[in-house]
């Protein structure tokens, strides 16, 4: 993935931000009120100080009138500050989730080969993780960089009615304490890109081995697994320690410049006071106080936005990683003048295909098939000769980089995906189900079937039995990737799926291998009406499942060696003779 | 989170140091009020002049470099322990995740462990690195403050402790609110992770049903779910400054209407109420940059809540001992299964009464349909789960008393899904033996027929495999996983219908490999298909988890109905 720079990073943070430009203006306007009441209580504080003199010098009538002026201001503080830090949660998740969904409708339309390619754990992370951070670092910003600033021209303001040199001295010197955190955060950033990539590395591993823990479990592999885990865990650690450390010396630095500047007030301030004649200045010791204490007040916000940089930083690195994955190039898009493919009549043909996943090693080469509407056609041949991959392509899962896939004569790429996919059934013998009912998963091709269509079906594919069996039938909830359900129920319900929804030509990838061959037979008759009159591509190891086909494809390396029915393949005495025959081995 | 705080015990001197350094720091910008007041009455009233104003100032700037050294040291330190603290934790997780038995993996969930294991523990990190810094020096300066206070006039002291006390009630309040709020959303965040999960696991179905918008859809569905519940939370944490803002201001009125009071009568003057009022406008100063924290904290909390489940999980797989028999020792068999019955959690039984024995070098064949109990069968061997009643014994141990680690070492396993894991075949294969040489791999690889599989990868065994085997095929997966069973030279070995993506030629050349091999291994052997168990020394028929018959491959096409059905399904022409 194309690393971006942290410019582009913060563009399109902004961007990600405008939407909410209302909200983000009522939230500083919000600051406002809350930084004007923060700094005016503490004026009428003082003046109601210097109403309590001495013993019996002490105006209690005119302390009732400050009393409720400062009983309002408070008052308007607070609400101020709830609104906005509720409004400021508000834009921060509402930012996140808009993320969240931008790269999860990206995932969407990624090409297979970038998702087959990439661990799921890590984009998984990307998509939590990272954005969870980004989220922590943009709230921060928020809460804190306006009020900061507001509160920062607050006390200058004040400060330059007070002493206007002294004020512009302070003018001068505190952009120091925002150069110093500018310098700790540039070189600390490389430090959080690294933790977020060693981070993504454990999630990795985490999700691989965690997903295959029964295998783990049988090769007493713990301990390695542990040892492997405890390297990864000592690498983020080191990571780690090294960007939370030289980040968080922002802080203490910029506070070192803020005493700094607090030890040129109080110097220049009593000079001014020694020498009183040197500046046409009128000053007073009491006012040097408030001088002092408006100058603390003025470099703390420095500090709280120093530390916001610092989180902004670490937030903007895992923006960065979020982004590059919103950036990955989506598919090659349908094109504009793409037709919806209606009332297939099934006839399909490979015309030429050449196919490789990796360039310098070519798969297929110039493959031509004819399968006419209706036909049976059988992919036959040794593991890894190449039958996944003619999936691939009549699914558009990936598209041929030479010649042509053609579906009742139109070029499968002239005509929509959807479209496309819609017209096959498809079932693998990777089966996979999603989370959610055992109804959910059958519908998923046919979302409007009525629960007597969906009875039906499974009873067609003898599915309905065992489901029943099932704590609360077709309303139980399968956990992630099919939970307790055997291998073979699972198959069981990737063919009740189809069988609800019949469309013209079907995929059967080892459809029935986890199915014992009772079942199976029971459920050949459901597949043969299911294949009249469609065209089906079936792969298989049974040959006996095959033998009816109208057209054997036996294929090795990427090519066609055989091609024929049974009887012309058996009496040709070929490769298939081979195959077939060792059936019966001993 | 207390039980987690164990996991900062190496780091204890770390975790006392970081707290205090961060205290001499607050110490020392305690003492700067005093020079800047010594600067004002001494050298500006006092009189002693500019060199005296230029050295205190001087002293200033050295309070400041001896607070940035000890900051930066405390820093270190926290970051230290935080880090540490949280490499232990992760390694600990992740040990524990190891621990847990199939079915509690299926019920958490891959997904929900991950979250655990990374966006929680961070939070909680940061939880721990923050406490360290800031949370000590808040109240050693909030308590201070108070003491002074009761040091200058214990009336107005008191309005001090009262202020503190409803602040401690108010900020531990919401915490207690937000608490499980934080953990409600961050299950929501669980259903995110999952959403996403899913949809890259079952992408190629996903997008064979056109299902891109409604998995859009319900992603942003639970995607809202989340936001909302953050917001919720949100508008109630936000309440912690505006409400301890308004406790504090509040209380200063008080106090400075108390102090009026005492001062009119003499009790106070005007430079303690100045004082007193400084001290109360730190409390505010701190409480302010608490609240803040305090956000972060409660989020900690309720991270370390979802951890600490994880830990809680009950380690073994219950047995309720009063079933199981004693072991029958002398071990005349070498496996022996005694009247065992097994069923997952509260549903029906998946074994009913299963007897057998088998002898040492024996080859068995288990068969039935699917969802007959042969995967819960031979699981029940390697103890992945327990028998509920009845003993399975292996050289006359009850397997539940035989230490799983010694067990699994005798047992080479291929399961039903074949995966292979990141790194190259030759990593692979040494799953089964560390320590395996290129020969010892190499032959292993030839007996599972996958000599092929490596000749076509470029390096050999040095060959990259992706996450799961991606890289593979399903057939070469499967060869390559038996490969790496047999690695292992293992006595018992188990292939749990694990040559169903394989054409029968090639299980058929695996078969006759298998019986060659000189070690002689028990091998167990769960197929669709009598062609792969025909030549077994004891096929077992199972039938909805009851043995529908027992003997060889003649004798059962003569004894038992069910195997005759199952044979001529598959060999209709022979049979007829």
């Amino acid at each position: 993935m194309a690393a971006l720079s942290k410019k582009d990073v913060y563009k399109r943070v902004l961007k990600q931000i405008k939407p909410y430009s209302a909200l983000v203006i009522t939230t500083i306007f919000l600051a406002l009120i809350t930084v004007a009441g923060n700094l005016w209580a503490p004026i009428i504080f003082g003046d109601i100080i210097d109403l309590i003199i001495s013993p019996g010098n002490v105006d209690f009538s005119a302390m009732g009138v400050k009393f409720a002026l400062l009983g309002g201001v408070i008052a308007a503080t607070c609400v101020a500050q709830w609104l906005m830090n509720v409004i400021n949660n508000r834009i921060t998740y509402e930012v996140v989730r808009d993320i969240r969904a931008q790269a999860f409708a990206h995932l969407q339309v990624l090409p297979l080969k970038f998702i087959d390619s990439h661990s799921y754990g890590d984009i998984v992370s990307r998509n939590i993780a990272d954005v969870d951070q980004f989220a922590d670092g943009l709230l921060m910003g928020f809460t804190q960089l306006f009020t900061g600033v507001l509160t920062i021209l607050g006390t200058l303001i004040l400060m330059f009615t007070l002493n206007w040199i002294i004020a512009l001295i302070v003018f001068f010197i505190t952009p120091l304490s925002l150069f110093v955190a500018r310098f700790i955060a540039t070189r600390t950033y490389s430090l959080f890109i690294q933790t977020s990539r060693i981070r993504g590395e454990q999630t990795a591993f985490v999700e691989e081995m965690i997903d295959n823990l029964k295998v783990v479990q049988a090769f007493n592999r713990e301990d390695e697994n542990q040892t492997q885990f405890d390297e990864i865990n000592e690498n983020l650690t080191k990571a780690s320690l090294k960007s939370i450390f030289y980040s968080s010396l922002t802080n203490p630095c910029t506070r070192f410049v803020n005493s700094v500047i607090y030890a040129a007030v109080a110097l220049s301030g009593a000079l001014t006071l020694i020498f009183p004649s040197a500046l046409p200045i009128v000053f007073s010791p009491g006012k040097l106080t408030t001088l002092l204490s408006y100058s603390n007040q003025y470099t703390k916000p420095f500090n709280e936005i120093s530390g916001v940089i610092t989180e902004l930083q670490n937030a903007v690195a895992c923006a960065a990683r979020i982004y590059e994955l919103i950036d990955e190039p989506a598919q090659q898009p349908d094109a504009p003048d793409a037709q919806e493919l209606e009332n297939v009549k099934g006839d399909v043909a490979f015309e030429g295909v050449t196919f490789s996943y990796d360039p310098e090693k070519p798969l297929i080469r110039d493959l031509n098939i004819k399968a006419l509407a209706g036909q049976r056609v059988a992919i036959v041949g040794p593991t890894g000769c190449g039958k996944t991959t003619l999936i691939n392509l009549l699914m558009r899962f990936y598209d041929p980089q030479g010649g042509a896939i053609t579906v009742d004569g139109k070029d499968a790429r002239s005509v929509t995906r959807y479209s496309l996919r819609r017209n096959y059934g498809m079932v693998l013998q990777d089966t996979w189900l999603k989370s959610g009912t055992v109804r959910d998963n059958i519908i998923i091709g046919a979302p409007d079937a009525t629960d007597e269509q969906v009875i039906a079906a499974a009873k067609a594919t003898h599915a309905h039995n065992f489901i029943m069996q099932l704590e609360k039938g077709y309303d139980t909830v399968i956990g992630e990737d099919g939970g307790s359900l055997s291998q073979g129920q699972k198959q069981l319900l990737c063919i009740t799926r189809i069988m609800l929804c019949l469309p013209p030509m079907l995929i059967l990838d080892e459809a029935t291998s986890s199915i014992d061959t009772r079942t199976e037979m029971r459920i050949q008759r459901a597949f043969a009406k299911l294949m009249q009159g469609r065209t089906s591509f079936i792969v298989a190891h049974r040959l006996s499942t095959i033998k009816e086909a109208d057209i054997i494809l036996v294929m090795k390396d990427g090519n066609i060696i055989e091609q024929g029915n049974h009887d012309q393949l058996i009496q040709k005495q070929g490769f298939y003779y081979q195959l077939y025959n060792s059936q019966f081995a001993k | 989170m207390r039980k987690l705080l164990k996991y900062l015990k190496h780091y204890k001197l770390e975790s006392v140091l970081a707290p205090f350094f961060k205290l001499l720091e607050a110490t020392f910008e305690l003492i700067v009020p005093l020079i800047v007041a010594s600067i004002v009455d001494d050298g500006v009233k006092g009189g002693r002049g500019a060199s005296y104003v230029v050295y205190m100032c001087l002293l200033l700037v050295a309070l400041g470099v001896v607070g940035l050294i000890s900051s930066v040291t405390a820093q270190y330190f926290a970051a230290k322990s935080a880090v540490g603290f949280a490499k232990e934790l992760r390694s600990d997780l992740f040990k524990k995740m190891q621990s847990l038995s199939y079915s509690q993996i299926d019920k958490i969930g891959t997904s929900r462990m991950i979250t655990r294991m990374t966006s929680d523990v961070n939070q909680i990190q940061s939880g721990v690195n923050l406490v360290l810094r800031l949370f000590m020096r808040s109240p050693f300066i909030v308590f201070g403050a108070m003491i002074m206070a009761f040091v200058i006039s214990i009336s107005v002291g008191r309005v001090f402790a009262i202020t503190i006390a409803i602040l401690c009630v108010v900020v531990f309040g919401i915490m207690l609110i937000t608490i499980p709020l934080y953990k409600k959303s961050q299950a929501n965040l669980d259903k995110v992770t999952a959403s996403t999960r899913q949809t890259l696991v079952g992408v190629r179905v996903l997008r064979a049903f056109c299902k891109e918008k409604e998995e859009v859809d319900d992603f942003n569905k639970k995607n809202g779910a989340l936001c909302a519940s953050q917001k919720f939370v949100g508008l109630i944490s936000a309440l912690m400054n505006p409400l301890t803002y308004a406790i504090i201001n509040v209380g200063t009125i008080v106090l400075v209407y108390v102090g009026g009071l005492e001062v009119n009568s003499g009790a106070l003057s005007q430079g303690d109420m100045i004082a007193l009022y400084n001290y109360m406008a730190l409390i505010l100063v701190e409480l302010i940059k608490l609240a803040n924290l305090i956000i972060t904290v409660t989020k900690s909390f309720a991270c370390a809540g979802r951890v600490s489940e994880i830990f809680e999980m009950p380690s073994e797989i219950s047995c309720d001992a009063e079933n199981i028999e004693n072991a029958p020792h002398a071990g005349e068999h070498f496996i022996e299964f005694k009247n065992v019955c097994a069923r997952y959690s509260g549903g029906a039984n998946a074994l009913t009464d299963i007897s057998f024995t088998v002898e040492k070098g024996q080859t068995v064949g288990i068969i039935g349909g699917t969802g007959s109990g042969k995967t819960t069968l031979v699981n029940l061997i390697p103890h992945f789960y327990e028998a509920n009643e009845g003993a399975v014994c292996v050289e006359g141990d009850n397997v539940n008393e035989l230490g799983d680690e010694k067990l699994r070492n005798m047992c080479g396993i291929v399961p039903q899904k074949a995966v292979l894991f990141r790194g190259t075949i030759r990593q692979n294969m040494q799953w089964g033996n560390p320590g395996a040489t290129d020969d010892q791999i190499l032959s292993a690889i030839d007996c599972a027929c996958a000599a092929d599989v490596v000749a076509s990868k470029d390096g050999g065994l040095d060959a990259y495999v992706e996450q799961g085997g991606k890289n593979f095929s399903g057939g070469q997966r499967q060869r390559l996983t038996i490969a790496r069973a047999l690695v292992k030279r293992p006595e018992i070995l188990i292939l749990d219908d694990s040559a169903s993506a394989l054409d029968y030629a090639t299980d058929a050349r695996l078969r006759a490999n298998l019986r060659k091999l000189d070690y002689a291994p028990t091998v167990f052997i769960v197929s669709q298909r009598t062609s792969s168990i025909r030549n077994a020394d004891k096929i077992i028929v199972l039938d909805d988890g009851k043995i529908a018959g027992m003997g060889t491959h003649e004798q059962l096409l003569e004894s038992c109905q069910l195997y005759r059905e199952i044979h001529y399904s598959q060999y209709e022409k022979e049979g007829a």
